[in-house]
């Protein structure tokens, strides 16, 4: 490797994002900011009941409304559009897939499945027309708790499915049932994972132009993976893959709920397919809440057996995993390969099992959120954990400490079969006691006791599963898909570069990350350095930005590619230097002639010769640009440890998260300050689950929280300031030594928020509580346990 | 459907349009006008993305009629700053401190923190969180729009 190619200037740095000035002006271009000559507006009609049989559908009124150009349902899109499909297809698991009609046919299953779709001039007029259908239903029973959907006698979700059982996969390392034969303690929880819904703040929209003298189509998506938007799109809707293009301009977050592919997309390019004219589909909140993913809802029966002196011997659990009433595009692989697998987290587990059962309810659809898997394995293991340390009468901590892994560098496998790349877990847990002040903390605790003050202290050690990963492994576990990157590194003849990649981040920051990198691997000011992403038109292909992989994959194919340019450049400037190859050396952007630094080609002088190729050496083809292909050869596994400081009002239930500290690694940092953010929102999202949040659905199926009145998303008042630190573990086999840092905040925060508040709780014999812990639940524990006291 | 005319001053600019009566303001601005910096984020007036000031004060703008901003002035995001490619200090603060991440709350925040530093120039973080908790952030934790706030506080006026 050519000499120069570590050195950090700009890596590290904290620069300004130059994805800010446009998105601060107001001149960022979100789908629904975009108009297109003659285009008119969808509005959807979403079934009212959980489940239902349609008797009949009248649609008259609505198509004599003012400004309707069409009216359509299920029977209009038949021949035209095909099933939703699913796209992971977890293998040895039995699994049966529920046809997903972009429009229920004969049968809805969720409140808000799509039964209708209305076509105006305005979306004002669509939406009065959309008042006008008559839909003639007849109620069915209907489940939204996947425990009791599983059981005999639940309503039947889909008629070909019996139990409603989607699948049920197994994950196992060890000797379980020798490890509960010779434990001296087991401890035991039966955890609600509950529903959460996303809530990024765009909602979704389409916007769908067909050509019909040329059968080419554009679609405008709010997607997190344009190029999978563009696969699905195309089997859906029989467009030829090369005549389709995806376009994600500004996409308002995600969190994992824009991965999926939906009906109402595919409806939206059925009627601009019919109509001949360009169609807008954009959701409202409600609809959102309705029709655009969901994530965890698992219900946990876990058991931990260990022995006396806190040595974990084995894991053991079973889990209901709500899909929905359809299985959603990555749904099957959450619960089962990004949850399963990372079983025995950071610790030495010698051995689990885990039965993991996917059940149809009569919900909305399921998906990755943000974690996707992940949160709901690590707060398995750290809830029996510190249930374990308060049986045996130890700190938890303590426990922690004589189970984790201990440090390594390159390669630790697990009992479930991974191989994670390296990881110190005592080393950030270390760091997060010494800043939060653990053992005054403790000390402080039992003082407050004394005065009716009842303060918790909660410690998340976690380790996760990121960067996904080997497109080998991504076959092996049924993943319909690769999961690798490429990435276009072009060098103009003014020394100006353009960098296309496929993958497609949505609020991240990587247009800046990877100008970093581009820097600093090119020696070019990254201001030089533009990053084109989220049009399939304009970039190679990619897998999307969820799993905490587009720096971890994205940036390693950027690193490849900037690799290969800069040993062509010097065999370029051996060329003009009339130097051997050899002879030359690189350091910050400049070709030089060893031992004579003056005598020197910088970058850009080496890119505009490329350019104009006046003087080559022999065979050597003109331009200066890179593609690469990066397949990572194994996932990474970025890691930390958080403490979270609570304090529990016991008169009113309220529960004030009075400190955060949050040290996670997630090895070298291009730029700590977007770091630093991702940890923030990351954080924020997973005490939103401890405290507030809950999609409720009442027994019929109705969604309560239907809206932001009613669902609780954190709000600025209710948070102190995290205290985020890092420590610095590469990952062996990554170019730049990155993990991904994404997820990580969501992943920890729950858990260790949970653990807080059941330890402020002992002084009244509190073990388990459900989340979120509001104010009432809080209070009835406390209740509860001063009646038995 | 019966129509209204209607004159609203929009960053400067005196406009009169035909309207509904029902146009919601943001529709006013997104829609009719083309200013579609100004989002829509809920149905329900709870996340605050829709943000504009209104004769100098902020408001919801999907819970205000366009007919009710007639004789009005409205201020977008894209009439914050003083023009030629010039950054408010509000904006520049949220650039400065990372403020934002997908920046479809941005705008809307923006106003809210307009608002607050309007009515108190020099707000303690406590303040800024109580004076920003009726718009929502789903990326960044808040923690560093209190930060852009304080930011744009301490450096006043403009940039």
């Amino acid at each position: 490797m050519t000499t120069g190619a570590t050195t950090t200037r700009v890596f590290g740095s904290g620069i300004r994002r130059r994805e800010d000035p446009r998105l601060i002006t107001g001149t960022a271009r979100y789908t629904d900011d975009i108009t297109l000559p003659g285009m008119v507006q969808a509005a959807i009609l979403r079934s009212p009941h959980a489940h239902a049989k349609i008797r009949r559908i009248d649609t008259s009124a609505a198509a004599k409304a003012p400004g309707v150009l069409g009216v359509f349902t299920a029977a209009d899109i038949e021949g035209h559009l095909k099933p939703v499909p699913c796209l992971w297809l977890v293998p040895g698991t039995d699994l049966k897939i529920g046809s997903y009609w972009p429009l229920a046919k004969d049968v809805v299953r969720y409140v808000g499945d799509a039964v209708a779709v209305v076509v105006a001039e305005t979306t004002y007029q669509a939406y009065d027309a959309l008042a006008l259908i008559d839909v003639d239903y007849e109620p069915l029973g209907a489940s939204v708790d996947p425990q009791k959907a599983a059981a005999e006698g639940a309503p039947q979700i889909h008629a070909d499915i019996p139990g409603n059982q989607a699948f049920h996969w197994t994950v196992k390392g060890g000797d379980v049932d020798a490890a509960f034969k010779s434990a001296e303690v087991v401890v035991k929880d039966r955890i609600i994972q509950q529903r959460l819904i996303p809530t990024a703040m765009e909602t979704r929209s389409a916007l769908a132009q067909y050509l019909q003298a040329t059968g080419e189509l554009t679609l405008w998506n709010t997607t997190q993976n344009p190029h999978i938007a563009r696969f699905a799109c195309s089997v859906v809707t029989g467009i030829p893959e090369d005549k389709l293009r995806v376009i994600a301009p500004e996409v308002g977050g995600g969190f994992g709920s824009k991965i999926a592919q939906y009906p109402a997309d595919f409806i939206t390019v059925f009627c601009s397919k019919k109509l001949g004219v360009p169609v807008k589909w954009t959701e409202t909140r409600r609809e959102n809440y309705q029709a655009t993913t969901h994530g965890r809802d698992h219900v946990q029966e876990v058991e931990l057996a260990a022995t006396r002196d806190g040595r974990i011997l084995g894991l053991r659990c079973k889990v209901w995993a709500g899909m929905g009433a359809y299985l959603s595009t990555a749904a099957p692989g959450i619960p089962t390969i990004l949850h399963g697998l990372m079983l025995s987290g950071p610790y030495n587990v010698p051995a689990v099992h885990e039965d993991v059962y996917g059940i149809y309810t009569n919900t909305t659809p399921v998906e990755a959120y943000r974690g996707a898997g992940r949160p709901e394995a690590t707060f398995m293991l750290e809830r029996l954990i510190d249930k374990l340390a308060h049986q045996i009468g130890m700190d938890p901590v303590e426990v922690r400490r004589k189970n984790l892994l201990p440090p390594f560098a390159d390669g630790c496998t697990v009992v479930t079969g991974l191989s994670y790349d390296s990881g110190n877990y005592e080393g950030v847990l270390k760091l997060a006691l010494d800043r939060v002040g653990y053992s005054n903390l403790r000390a402080e605790q039992e003082r407050l006791r004394k005065e009716r003050t009842y303060l918790g202290i909660g410690v998340a050690t976690y380790v996760e599963i990121c960067g996904l990963g080997p497109s080998q492994v991504a076959g092996a576990v049924g993943f319909q898909g690769g999961l690798w990157e490429s990435c276009i590194v072009r060098f103009h003849p003014s020394g100006k570069v353009n960098v296309f990649i496929g993958a497609s981040p949505h609020g991240q920051g990587e247009e800046t990350t990877f100008a970093q990198v581009v820097s600093d691997e090119l020696g070019v000011d990254p201001n030089d350095v533009k990053v084109v992403h989220g049009d399939t038109d304009q970039t190679p292909m990619g897998w999307g930005t969820y799993g905490s992989r587009t720096t971890a994959v994205g940036g390693a194919a950027l690193a490849v590619a900037t690799r290969k340019i800069k040993e062509k450049a010097k065999l370029l400037a051996a060329h003009l230097l009339e130097a051997a190859p050899e002879d030359i050396d690189y350091k910050d952007g400049k070709f030089f002639v060893k031992g004579s630094p003056d005598h020197f080609k910088t970058i850009q002088d080496i890119a505009l010769m490329a350019n104009v190729a006046w003087n080559m050496p022999a065979g050597m083809e003109a331009g200066l640009e890179a593609t690469s292909f990066y397949d990572p050869p194994n996932f990474s596994y970025p890691f930390g440890a958080h403490v979270a400081v609570v304090e529990v009002d016991a008169d009113t239930g309220q529960v004030t998260l009075k400190r955060y500290v949050a040290v996670d690694d997630c090895g070298p940092q291009i730029n700590p300050v977007i770091v630093e953010g991702q940890v923030h929102g990351g954080v924020v999202q997973g005490v939103g689950q401890a405290l507030w949040e809950e999609c409720v659905y009442d027994d019929s199926g109705q969604l309560v929280t239907s809206s932001l009145v009613d669902y609780a998303v954190p709000r600025a008042d209710v948070l102190p300031d995290i205290e985020v630190l890092s420590t610095v573990t590469p990952s062996p086999h990554h170019p730049l030594g990155v993990k991904g840092i994404g997820e990580a905040g969501t992943i920890a925060s729950t858990a260790a928020v949970y653990n807080a508040v059941i330890d402020a709780l002992q002084p009244f014999g509190v073990q388990t509580l459900r989340m979120p812990m509001t104010p009432e639940r809080v209070w009835r524990a406390i209740n509860a346990g001063r009646k038995e006291s | 459907m019966e129509q209204i005319a209607v004159s609203i001053t929009v960053n400067g600019r005196p406009l009169r349009r035909v309207v509904e009566p029902r146009l919601l303001l943001v529709h006013f601005l997104r829609d009719v006008v083309g200013l579609t910096g100004t989002k829509v984020g809920c149905d329900t007036s709870q996340c605050g993305a829709c943000t504009v000031l209104l004769d100098g004060r902020a408001v919801k703008s999907c819970t205000c009629l366009a007919a009710q901003a007639d004789g009005g002035s409205v201020t977008t995001i894209e009439g914050l700053a003083a023009g030629g490619g010039e950054l408010h200090a509000l904006q520049d603060a949220f650039w400065a401190k990372h403020g934002l991440q997908c920046g479809f709350c941005t705008p809307g925040m923006i106003f809210a923190a307009h608002e607050l530093l309007r009515t108190n120039p020099n707000p303690s973080p406590e303040e800024i969180r109580h004076g920003l908790e009726g718009n929502m952030c789903r990326c960044t934790g808040y923690q560093n729009i209190v930060r852009a706030v304080q930011h744009a506080a301490a450096t006043g006026g403009r940039p």
